[in-house]
């Protein structure tokens, strides 16, 4: 028998070219995604007089930039922008590599495009430049954002990795009423800290995972980067399976398909496999949450206060948090529920798939915002899907603007931004300063409780507001 | 690339925990060419200027002791956040070097060694004692060595790091890293080969 392995290290190891003597490894990558952040790679990749390996391996995706006003480049809100796709569009292009543009019947954010087109599978290792890869681990798939490394992978289709020490996170127990995927992972991040899995893989598991709809799983991979990991990982059970079937990457049904899944079995984490470090949440006493602060560390439940710095020991901590109340405008004491917010967003990688889009609309069915809001699916084929169940009247009647598929406001590049000083609940996953716009000012929720503030013009608990079914 | 061996310069001090790459600098910068001039004034761009584009005067790198700095020394988690090759840039571009940190966002720190520039991890007590010595003397310079993986502080003591041996050789040599994998060719395709008959529902590249 050999050794104990889990999930991530079995991936690993069936990717693995060459283990150098420099503690790095050689990984071999399946798929690649490049959005219009790739250009000073593909730049990188020509100043060396080298080729993209394996063009079939890899996908472009314009999500960043693309318009929410409209489909097409003309929507695109300025020539600045319109070029950066321009040039995603060459690049892709000339290097014969299939891009999901800005007309695309799959047009969409790339951690959607991923798991939807049946490319991220369980086992196979997928790369993006963006750091919100992690999002796609949840289908028992290694995905990671390279940022720099992409013009590496682009030109060898392989990267060079130091192995992530392991950690893994249980959330045992049931999740409440009202309490989201969202809310189980800002919980998490609030628990760990913001650099609390540096240099991590986490693996989630426990009753509330295997709870979890894959798409869930999805938003609570997507944020493992706001607490430091490397990547988040779910090992594939049934419900991937189900999932994987009939995506046009995937295997196909029949022999295809068993082969596949009979593969996907044996990646289940060993029994006695050693993590670094282990956590363990109670799903049961968890709240909905929501951020004060510009690090998505800082979420408390909806019915709790603004902390207080005065209370903090660490100096450098205290400074931290004195600075984010400051930028964003409060005082430690108040009520959550008691601030007032200018607009909401529902939408990013976090958030944007069919069940997040159903649950918020599920909220605002019948109402009237009385603040802005604007809802922008993850894709287009969650976009078509929504209309096909008329989830977009719901949101207009309702008072909500209905955008095309891409970031949009999760990050503010293609126009779509919270003005200076205003105040904003969004189902995104960072409230940086400045990251929906200069001088934005963020609050992190999920899709009910984004929909819950739209109603209501302030931070609200969706546990106070009855729901229709 | 360039070659990293030793450095002596001067060295600016950022005393922030968790800098995020928004802050580096902003989302919206990064679809700015790189062309002339480069990023280097779009580092830390909403810290150094006023939204009308005046120079603020107390950010650290504004003020004239540190303005030619290509050190900076951080504290936790520098450069953490959105992973964008643009943070990286920005630095190059403004003249930074070597960066000196209790702990970084790791896309930042290995971005940095493909593009001439060392991060340096130093525990935090010894990260908060340079940043204490280039506050009491600003324009006070470090040597960092990476030959010798020491860096010498204003009072001349050395400080050991470790580093990655391949990262090393890269920065040492100015090698790019793409022309050293390729050298694997021959492993790469007998992977490949493998992976195809291992994985044979995907529809990888012949
Ligand atoms: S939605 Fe936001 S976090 Fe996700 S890929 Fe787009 S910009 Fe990045």
């Amino acid at each position: 028998m050999s050794a104990p392995l889990t999930l991530f290290e079995k991936i690993w190891k069936s990717h693995t070219i060459v283990e150098d003597e420099g503690g790095q490894t050689l990984l071999y990558i399946d798929w690649l995604l490049c959005s219009e952040g790739s250009s000073h790679a593909f730049e990188m990749v020509r100043r060396q007089g080298v080729k993209v390996r394996r063009p079939q391996q890899v996908f472009g995706v314009a999500d960043h930039y693309a318009a929410s006003g409209g489909p097409r480049m003309e929507d695109v809100v300025d020539e600045e922008r319109r070029n950066m796709i321009r040039v995603l569009e060459r690049n892709t292009g000339e290097a014969g590599i299939r891009l999901f543009g800005l007309g695309d019947p799959y047009r969409g954010i790339q951690h959607l495009l991923g798991p939807e087109q049946g490319l991220t599978q369980p086992g196979v290792i997928i790369l993006c430049g963006d750091s919100h890869t992690s999002t796609q681990g949840a289908v028992g798939a290694l995905a990671f954002g390279i940022g720099g490394e992409l013009a590496h992978a682009l030109a060898t289709q392989t990267i060079w990795q130091r192995k992530p020490k392991k950690m893994r996170v249980r959330v045992e127990g049931r999740r409440p009423r009202g309490v989201s995927a969202k809310d189980v992972i800002l919980a998490i991040i609030a628990r760990l800290g913001h650099g609390g899995a540096l240099q991590h893989a986490i693996e989630y598991d426990g009753a509330a995972i295997r709870g979890m709809s894959v798409e869930e799983r999805m938003t609570v991979c997507n944020m493992s980067v706001e607490a430091g990991a490397r990547l988040g990982i779910i090992g594939p059970d049934e419900k991937t399976f189900e999932y994987m079937r009939n995506r046009p990457y995937g295997p196909k049904d029949g022999a295809e398909l068993d082969t596949a899944v009979a593969y996907w079995k044996t990646l289940a984490t060993d029994p006695g496999a050693a993590f670094d470090k282990e956590e363990v949440i109670d799903a049961a006493r968890l709240s909905p949450m929501v951020t004060w602060g510009n690090s998505p560390e800082n979420a408390v439940p909806i019915d709790g206060i603004v902390p207080d710095p005065a209370h903090e020991a660490d100096e450098q901590k205290r400074a931290a948090m004195e600075r984010s109340l400051e930028y964003m405008d409060l005082r430690p004491g108040t009520r959550m529920r008691d601030i007032r917010i200018d607009q909401v967003f529902i939408g990013s990688c976090t958030n944007s798939r069919i069940e997040d889009l159903r649950a918020a609309a599920a909220v605002v069915r019948g109402r009237r915002a009385v603040v802005p809001g604007l809802v922008v699916p993850g894709s287009t084929q969650v976009k078509l899907r929504a209309e096909a169940e008329g989830l977009d009247r719901i949101f207009r009647d309702a008072g909500f603007r209905w955008g095309e598929a891409g970031c949009s406001m999760c990050v503010g590049m293609n126009g779509d931004n919270v003005p200076e000083g205003k105040r904003c609940a969004s189902t995104s996953n960072r409230n940086f300063r400045g990251r929906q716009g200069r001088g934005s000012r963020t609050h992190l929720v999920g899709p009910e409780m984004a929909a819950a503030a739209a109603l209501t013009g302030r931070l609200t608990d969706i546990r106070d507001l009855a729901v229709e079914g | 690339m360039d070659k990293f061996v030793t450095l002596t310069a001067v060295a600016a001090p950022i005393d922030m925990d968790n800098v995020d790459n928004d802050q580096v600098i902003p989302a919206r910068l990064m679809r700015k060419p790189r062309g002339d001039g480069g990023y280097g004034r779009y580092l830390f761009h909403d810290l150094r200027f006023n939204a009308d584009g005046g120079e603020k005067p107390d950010f650290v790198l504004n003020r004239p002791a540190y303005r030619g700095a290509k050190i900076i020394v951080a504290s936790h988690n520098y450069a953490c956040g959105s992973s964008r090759i643009g943070a990286v840039y920005a630095h190059y571009d403004f003249g930074i070097r070597a960066v000196i940190a209790t702990s970084f966002g790791d896309v930042f720190f290995n971005n940095c060694f493909k593009n001439g520039i060392l991060p340096v991890r130093l525990p935090a007590a010894v990260t908060a004692e340079l940043r204490r010595q280039l506050r009491a003397r600003p324009g006070a310079t470090l040597t960092v060595d990476l030959e010798r993986q020491t860096v010498t502080d204003t009072a001349g003591a050395r400080h050991e790091f470790s580093v990655d041996s391949f990262a090393r050789r890269c920065l040492l040599g100015g090698l790019s890293d793409i022309a050293l994998t390729l050298e694997r060719e021959k492993e790469i395709l007998a992977f490949e080969e493998r992976h195809r008959r291992s994985f044979s529902w995907l529809p990888l590249q012949r």
